[in-house]
């Protein structure tokens, strides 16, 4: 079971790269508006047909 | 401004054809039918959204929007050529390094998704902007555009031509500042979680150890890698609850973060111990779930606030912004923002505006409502030479004045600054959970050090263990969410039932006996005026004579007349307008057949009429009741006295019944003349008012109440009592300026929404009670439990999130704020 010496670290780093990308987001102000981008999606090809 | 749209109405004859906008699809008014033409349009407004989006390849709009919502474009004739001046461009502009400019623009209008499409289309209709983002939550857009290829009053006209009028937003620097604070706090939530649940996942591998047996190596790995994980949840994601204890030891004040800080620190440093010892268990996986729903329960509560105090601000966007300023000696008037207004400028205001500065009337006559300022219901009659204040509203004139005073330097201005003042003063209120924790923090020290001892006496590692155990299970992580999560439960609920609360601590003040002080005008009152007593002289007939004042009346724009013009029961006489003389702040003077009628203030027709004891006796009995006098003469007879008040809101006196009932007082505080107040507090069975106060004295009547003080007002005189009271409670078709320093504003019309706040509340703390009695509950289980050793930190791991599951459900289930039904 040596492999856990490397697989969990690994997977620590993956979590870290994760959690790292959600701030990094967050900063961006991402998160800042919850509703509109819902809505957005629904209009995006409207009109370019 | 305010648009005036032709009348709509639905055809009479439901067997005609109806004709429907071609815009907003809602019926065309028989008179606006044009023959032969395919589209018809209810109103210019839609008339010309209906060219702009055909002319310009947006039809697609109308398959966006949603067919059932009917409702005509509000366009207004506005020119926004204020846009473009520097004082504007300095307070809400940004300029953006690449050279472009940004701002933040409040939409009226915006409800649905082929508006945001709409919207977002701008840059193909204005060459110029580079963006348009709409927050439709907020209507709020953010547009980007390049300042040297077109002005802003051009794209500002453009919004308003599509039907949504903007107005100027400007993310204050407090908003700034919360809008990071939220951002933190979502990332404080993402590494609580994240290394929760990673923690997690670890712990199950020591956990099935514990049970088949693991090698010592692979167990202190897993131990290792659980500390190194906790170190940012609990130093960095649970930091707000470590810092709260802090200072709550720094000022002696029990408070919920002591009781949690406590369990946190505890739980980590035994694991930290036991992690080194090689030996024993380790609570780091407790301690970051805590931490983890623990900040979610706050954000949920922080988010409703939020919601509240966001629609406060940006419905004080719609204070209107601009002035006309005359340009003397171009005899040209412009349109300026209100920041540019300086001393001595000339300016020009219509009627059914605001007044924008302080300062002399110098061109004009008209009526001023200044109920707003001072509380009075009775308009007051301007000329030349007399003074008028920012934030009053001229009635029925055009009127030119001289600025004297503008911003901060006027009266409205100097009340928000005593609004402010007055906020700063209030002291804080420690909630119930609050009040428990500090018991809770002593009973639990105390329990453990008994424990302690009692297990010493079998052997001192033991006792430690036990001990341990004992403040783990009892971390308050239920007794920490009761509270956020019932507050934002009733917080939701109470938005949508037209209640907008603005923080969670004003439902636990309201459950304590208050006195309620009520502004009149405009709160308990209509704000309009109402026929009130109504004497004509013995031997002629009422209903004639009301006809007849009624006829003469209808060529007047005084709020009275409108009153004297409703009070005829079989309507009003037809009388020609040439027969009419206005006599400005006095009344009118009608010539018919049987003589000179005069109708309106007392002294000028008793000038003309001969005063008899009837007369005389009547005109005092109506005074003396507060209300405001009217005389009718014909020749030289008086041949009726009126006496005129406002009118009570019909939902009144029953809204201050039920809140007598529940043990709060009630009194009436009011800046209208005495008399009135008086006669209002009688009416509503209120024993205490005061009548003829000013702000100042508001304020200072609140700081002197004896009970918390809930200040119930509509206009800028109230604001300071607003921000003081205890609980401040603005209602609606308030001014902006009591927005903003009010705890909860009412979106819904009437004194009963200040009921059902208070019944709300009382249900709120109700849920609080019985979250805290749950989460009380479970603690004591579990305390008992640990203390005599029949559950370890596994069965406690399995018992904490029942009890948070408790409390969610006892959160969102409870029915605090209901709407009402229709």
């Amino acid at each position: 079971m040596e492999v856990l010496f490397i697989v969990v670290p690994l997977a620590l780093v993956i979590v870290g790269a994760a959690v790292g990308s959600f701030v990094w987001a967050t900063r961006r102000g991402q998160f800042d508006d919850l509703e509109t981008p819902a809505l957005r999606i629904l209009t995006d090809d409207v009109g370019r047909r | 401004m305010t648009t005036t749209f032709p009348e709509r109405r639905v055809s009479e004859d439901a067997s005609a054809v109806e004709c429907l906008c071609a815009h907003c699809a809602l019926p065309v008014p028989a008179g606006l039918v044009v023959d032969g033409v395919e589209h018809q349009f209810c109103c210019d407004g839609c008339a010309t959204v209906y060219e702009i989006l055909h002319s310009n390849g947006l039809t697609a709009y109308y398959e966006l929007r949603d067919e059932a919502e009917g409702r005509p474009a509000a366009t207004t004739a506005h020119a926004y050529r204020e846009y473009d001046d520097p004082a504007f461009a300095e307070r809400f502009v940004v300029a953006e390094p690449s050279g472009d400019a940004s701002i933040e623009l409040y939409l009226e209008g915006v409800h649905c998704v082929a508006c945001l499409w709409l919207i977002e289309r701008l840059p193909e209709l204005a060459s110029g902007v580079r963006e348009a983002r709409l927050d439709i939550a907020r209507s709020v857009v953010h547009l980007r555009w390049g300042p040297d290829e077109v002005p802003l009053s051009v794209v500002a006209r453009w919004l308003d031509r599509l039907g949504y009028p903007p107005h100027p937003y400007r993310a204050t620097s407090l908003q700034e500042a919360r809008k990071r604070e939220d951002r933190r706090w979502l990332m404080r939530m993402a590494v609580a979680g994240a290394t929760a649940g990673n923690i997690m996942l670890m712990s199950f591998a020591l956990y099935s150890g514990a049970f088949f047996g693991m090698a010592a190596r692979y167990e202190q790995f897993f131990r290792y890698g659980s500390m190194l994980l906790a170190l940012p949840a609990v130093f960095w994601a649970g930091a707000p609850f470590l810092r709260g204890a802090v200072n709550a030891l720094r000022t002696r004040t029990a408070q919920m973060d002591l009781p949690i800080a406590l369990g946190i620190l505890v739980g980590f440093a035994s694991g930290v111990v036991n992690t080194l010892r090689g030996a024993g268990d380790i609570y780091f996986d407790s301690v970051a779930t805590l931490i983890f729903l623990l900040l979610v329960g706050r954000r949920l509560q922080q988010r409703q606030q939020r919601i509240a105090a966001d629609a406060a601000e940006l419905k004080h966007a719609l204070t209107p912004l601009h002035a006309r300023r005359v340009e003397e000696g171009r005899n040209d008037v412009v349109d300026i923002p209100v920041m540019a207004i300086v001393t001595g400028d000339l300016l020009e205001v219509h009627p059914g505006e605001s007044f924008p500065a302080d300062g002399i009337v110098e061109e004009g006559e008209s009526q001023v409502d200044a109920a707003v300022l001072t509380g009075e219901s009775r308009s007051v009659d301007v000329g030349r030479g007399d003074e008028v204040h920012a934030g009053t509203v001229n009635l029925s004139g055009l009127v030119r004045m001289r600025a004297e005073k503008a911003g901060l330097e006027t009266r409205v201005g100097q009340l928000m600054e005593a609004v402010e003042e007055a906020a700063r003063r209030r002291a804080p209120v420690m909630s119930l959970a609050d009040r428990i924790s500090g018991w809770f923090v002593a009973i639990v020290v105390a329990l453990a050090l008994l424990v302690f001892v009692g297990w010493s006496t079998v052997s001192l590692s033991e006792g430690v263990d036990r001990a341990i155990a004992l403040l783990i299970v009892s971390c308050p992580c239920a007794l920490g969410l009761a509270t956020p999560l019932a507050i934002a439960a009733a917080l939701g609920r109470a938005a949508r039932a037209g209640i907008l609360i603005k923080g969670g601590d004003v439902l636990e003040r309201l459950n304590r006996p208050c006195t309620f002080y009520f502004d009149k005008t405009g709160t308990l009152t209509e704000g309009g005026f109402r026929v009130w007593a109504w004497y004509h002289r013995p031997g002629t007939e009422a209903a004639t004579l009301a006809a007849r004042v009624a006829g003469i009346e209808r060529h007047a724009t005084h709020p009275l007349a409108r009153a004297l013009v409703a009070h005829a029961p079989e309507g009003p006489e037809a009388i020609s307008p040439d027969r009419i003389e206005h006599v400005m702040g006095k009344g009118l003077i009608a010539r018919l057949d049987d003589g000179q009628w005069r109708v309106g203030a007392p002294a000028w027709v008793l000038a003309g009429a001969r005063e008899d004891s009837w007369c005389r006796r009547k005109l005092d009995e109506v005074v003396e009741a507060g209300a405001t006098p009217v005389l009718v003469s014909c020749a030289d007879r008086v041949l009726a006295v009126i006496g005129l008040s406002d009118e009570l809101r019909p939902d009144a006196l029953s809204s201050l019944v039920a809140l007598r009932a529940w043990g709060h007082e009630v009194e009436v505080l009011s800046g209208d003349h005495a008399g009135a107040v008086r006669r209002t507090a009688e009416r509503l069975g209120v024993a205490r008012a005061r009548g003829g106060a000013t702000p100042e004295d508001k304020l200072a009547i609140i700081e002197a109440s004896e009970r918390p003080a809930v200040m119930v007002g509509d206009g800028v005189n109230d604001a300071g009592a607003l921000s003081s009271a205890a609980v401040g409670v603005a209602v609606h078709g308030g001014a902006e300026a009591s927005l903003a320093a009010a705890d909860v504003f009412i979106t819904r019309d009437g004194v009963e929404p200040v009921v059902e706040l208070v019944r709300g509340a009382r249900r709120t703390m109700r849920v609080i009670r019985r979250n805290l009695v749950f989460s009380l509950v479970y603690n004591v289980v579990g305390v008992t439990l640990a203390a005599t050793g029949v559950i370890g930190p596994l069965g406690a791991a399995a018992l904490m999130p029942l009890s948070s599951l408790t409390v969610v459900a006892s959160s969102y289930q409870a029915r605090t704020f209901r709407k009402p039904r229709r």
